[in-house]
């Protein structure tokens, strides 16, 4: 008997190596000749480059190169996943503290350190766009050169666009409470623990680059065009990250180590340290304001909401986090009139890129807390107000578009029944819950190659990373599944685009449903094989597939090869370019303990209920959904860059940033899900891994303002600003539940 | 400076530069890179090892200060390539995402089993916490650890 592996609680792909320590990451490669390298920057956010003194470093022991824009091709060749906007290396200006200005080869990592120390950059120190005010004053500097998108009627600005949604007539709508107000969220980095680490040699006429890349083909796309390359000619192995979160998804500097490979003939590595990995990637900042109205029994009447989301110095995929985010800025809720503006700004800051999440963390702290004021001014429970606006299942909630494919309410239920809500609380304690939905992938493509072997096991192409969530087990359970095989006769390989074939990309929860499916397919091709061949063969209906293969290869042995896909064509005349395939839904709720002395947040009790239709291995569903809840924790208590006046951040690295260890857990903690097998993937999926920390914000606020009494708009909840918000409510009014 | 280290019970009688960290010595001079890095200041627990069986940052010591001494890594947990109770609850439990902190979180939880062989899930907290994880996968390792604790029983 073959156990079912389709809801089964199977043992992570690639977990052995994982506890063994022989998984090999970016940084335990070793290459025969291989060159290190290292980055040259200077100490503030923006300034003008003067000079660039390379003399003493190229002097140096062991220093096989150094690197600055004069000795790069010319004009720059700049790149990015939507805009061609970033340079290779710093030309003319720094735009961001840690924007490399050069690059030393050396024969050791010591020797390139060294020599990095040697260069001299003359450089004038430049004001600087730092906030949200100083991108939106006609008198900033200009982050970007106009000239690089002359077209653009923004481009004297530093707007790189703004976004408008909605729908019905704002202003006119009836409202009984209007509530009003403003919610900032934090620049945050991803810290994955695996600093980013590159690797590039010369192979053939061509280049192979070793990153820990969450989207090896955009990776090889953008390098092929950098450096010219047919993508045949670029090949791109992307061994499973350490942890990416978003942060891995896009090229940072493949390109510029693939050139150095290419200069220097040899294999170049480039290992970040953790600091330099916070200089690279952060989430979007963002400042929302939000009218809301509701009728007296708390429906809501209309959304009128207004947000600056500051992106750094270039685009990167910051333009579409903000896009993605707003479309769904009004939540989960049947809203009859709305308005959404979104400005995307450039600053010299990192460039933000996308952030587990997707920019709905950001949008649900503002819509989740707008729900939670109504209700405290109106009298109505706030689990109560949350179960008469959410859209029913087949409701359209944004018109014309993907309407709430789940029971949203049972997800509402079960957190509020997990968490107590309503039962009587202790001094001090408040509880609070939070939904947030995020809209999923839109247009993708995923193709998989299913090898089915003379022995009856089977090999899984698949162009996924697994960078944490676990897609090696899960495409092969759905292999074994399909096939009728043991899942432990199943290989996966991924990350090698020699090897595999096409895929978008690993992002937006979107790999258990579009390469999920894919596999499948690929199964299903086998089958047909398989069942073409028993006819001509004559075999009996109902033969093993084992016997199938012996009777058709049988000495000479051969293989049976299936190719499936799953693909969602670009919409042009969609505002994301494509409707979501699912929605990812999310409900969390809190119990905390507030020390009105410290300020400091005890969690009691945290839940997360994901809509997620079918978890087809719980146990990875629990360990994705429960770690997110976890780094939800972090930008709720804990997290946030400090840039001081020159844009230096200044908590730079694990000394002074502060992300959640064992002793931040809550005291309880416990992930639930609902599956009505109502997804797109296979078996009613949808995906999951993202949700957990979508709502984390709003639901530990609320449960802090049940506490306390105090109402926090701005993030991270530390016990200082607490404390400060408790001393100056002393004496007003807080709210009433 | 000349010194002598067993690692995983294999003597090593070598020359190092005096300020070489033990991690690099283990990583790049051994290519033992089971033991990771990530922070290098101490504070993340990834590059966990044991020197004469205390739990150390390895980021933070000077190969020089284990001269005489004994260095356990994640590679010397698995005797004999059999995985330990402890390394096969990280798997049963689900405690293993990325991975990039499991050997960190494994060596650091084999230390506080040897002083603690049944530890409670409070006493798991407290001695994993220098142990960061941004998987966030806490639940399910220190489930694991109390696992192995009682599955030593
Ligand atoms: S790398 Fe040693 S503690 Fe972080
Ligand atoms: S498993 Fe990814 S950091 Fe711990």
């Amino acid at each position: 008997m073959i156990t079912e592996p389709i809801g089964a609680a199977v043992r992570r792909g690639g977990g052995v190596a994982r506890v063994t320590g022989d998984q090999q990451f970016i940084a335990d490669i070793r290459l025969d000749r291989m060159l290190h390298v290292k980055l040259v920057h200077i100490d503030c956010g923006h300034a003008r480059i003067v000079s660039i003194d390379t003399s003493a470093a190229q002097a140096a022991r062991g220093v096989v190169g150094v690197f600055t824009a004069a000795d790069l091709p010319s004009p720059m060749p700049r790149f990015g996943p939507v805009y061609s906007d970033r340079p290779i290396l710093a030309i003319g200006a720094t735009k961001y503290h840690g924007q490399p200005v050069g690059a030393v080869v050396a024969e050791t990592k010591e020797a390139a350190e060294a020599a990095a120390e040697l260069i001299r950059v003359e450089h004038e120190v430049l004001p600087g766009v730092y906030s949200i005010e100083a991108a939106l004053d006609p008198k900033s500097p200009l982050v970007q050169e106009p000239d690089l998108r002359p077209d653009d009627p923004r481009r004297d600005t530093n707007v790189l666009n703004e976004l408008h949604f909605g729908w019905g007539d704002v202003d006119h709508a009836k409202a009984d409470i209007v509530v009003d107000n403003v919610y900032e969220f934090p620049m945050v980095t991803h810290f994955a623990i695996e600093p980013h680490a590159f690797i590039a040699a010369p192979e053939d006429d061509g280049v192979v680059v070793w990153t820990p890349t969450q989207n090896p083909f955009q990776m090889q796309r953008i390098i092929a065009q950098v450096l010219g390359l047919p993508v045949a000619k670029v090949r791109v192995r992307a061994p499973d990250p350490g942890g990416a979160f978003g942060g891995k998804q896009h090229p940072k500097y493949e390109p510029l180590v693939a050139l150095l490979a290419l200069r220097t003939g040899r294999p170049v590595r480039l290992l970040l340290t953790l600091e330099e990995t916070f200089q690279e990637v952060r989430r979007t900042s963002c400042r929302i304001r939000a009218r809301t109205g509701f009728q007296s029994d708390g429906t809501i009447s209309f959304q009128d909401i207004e947000s600056d989301f500051l992106m750094g110095a270039y685009a990167d995929i910051a333009e579409r986090v903000i896009a993605k985010s707003n479309y769904l800025a009004c939540g989960p809720y049947r809203v009859p009139a709305a308005r959404v503006v979104v400005r995307a700004l450039f600053s010299h800051t990192t460039p933000s890129t996308a952030f587990r999440g997707f920019g709905t963390p950001q949008v649900s702290w503002a819509h989740e807390s707008q729900l939670d004021d109504a209700a405290w001014r109106s009298g109505i429970d706030r689990v109560e107000i949350r179960l008469r606006n959410l859209a029913r299942k087949g409701e359209p909630f944004v018109p014309g578009d993907t309407p709430a494919d789940g029971d949203w309410a049972e997800s509402v239920r079960k957190a509020a029944d997990a968490i107590g809500w309503g039962t009587p609380l202790a001094k001090g304690r408040g509880r609070g819950l939070a939904v947030a939905v995020k809209a999923s992938a839109t247009t993708g493509a995923s193709y998989s190659i299913v090898r089915l072997h003379w022995d009856g096991s089977a090999t899984v192409l698949a162009g996924t990373s697994d960078m944490g969530q676990g897609a090696r087990t899960v495409l092969a359970q759905v292999a074994a599944h399909e096939l009728g095989i043991p899942v432990e006769w199943v290989s996966v390989v991924m990350g090698d685009t020699a090897a595999v074939p096409f895929d978008l990309q690993t992002s937006a929860s979107r790999s258990t449903v579009f390469m999920g499916q894919a596999v499948a397919d690929a199964c299903h091709d086998i089958k047909a094989q398989l069942e073409q061949m028993a006819s001509e063969l004559g075999l009996e209906a109902g033969v093993s597939l084992v016997e199938v293969l012996r009777a058709r290869f049988g000495e000479v042995r051969g293989e049976v090869i299936g190719v499936g896909s799953k693909r969602s064509e670009h919409l042009a005349d969609h505002p994301l370019g494509g409707a979501p395939s699912f929605y990812e839904f999310s409900c969390s709720a809190s119990e905390v303990e507030v020390d009105e002395g410290t300020g400091d947040i005890l969690l009691v009790r945290h839940v997360t209920v994901a809509d997620v239709g079918k978890a087809l291995n719980p146990q990875h569903v629990a360990m994705q959904d429960e770690g997110a809840a976890v780094m939800g924790l972090g930008h709720t208590l804990m997290e946030h860059i400090v840039l001081d006046d020159a844009g230096r951040i200044r908590n730079l690295g694990a000394l002074d940033y502060r992300i959640p260890t064992t002793k931040d857990l809550p005291l309880e903690m416990h992930s639930m899900t609902v599956e009505n097998a109502d997804g797109p993937g296979p078996y009613g999926s949808k995906g999951a891994g993202e949700g957990g920390l979508m709502a984390t914000a709003p639901a530990v606020a609320s449960a802090v303002t049940e506490a306390t009494g105090v109402v926090i708009r701005d993030l991270p909840l530390t016990p200082e600003r607490v404390w400060t918000e408790i001393q100056r409510s002393r004496g007003k009014d807080g709210p009433t539940s | 400076m000349r010194i002598h280290v067993t690692v995983n019970g294999s003597e090593h009688d070598v020359e190092t530069e005096a300020n070489m960290t033990l991690l690099d010595f283990l990583r790049d001079g051994l290519r033992l890179t089971g033991t990771k890095e990530c922070c290098a200041v101490g504070e993340c627990g990834a590059c966990t090892v044991l020197v004469d069986g205390r739990a150390v940052n390895s980021c933070l010591m000077l190969t020089a200060e284990s001269d005489g001494g004994e260095v356990t890594t994640i590679e010397g947990l698995a005797a004999g390539g059999k995985l330990s109770v402890l390394q096969d609850a990280f798997l049963a439990s689900g405690a293993v995402q990325c991975g990039f902190c499991i050997p960190g979180q494994v060596v650091a939880a084999h230390h506080l089993l040897a002083r603690n062989p049944h530890p409670t899930l409070d006493e798991v907290k407290e001695g994993l916490s220098g142990n960061l994880c941004r998987c966030g996968g806490y639940m399910q390792i220190c489930a694991a650890v109390v696992a192995a604790g009682r599955a030593n029983r």
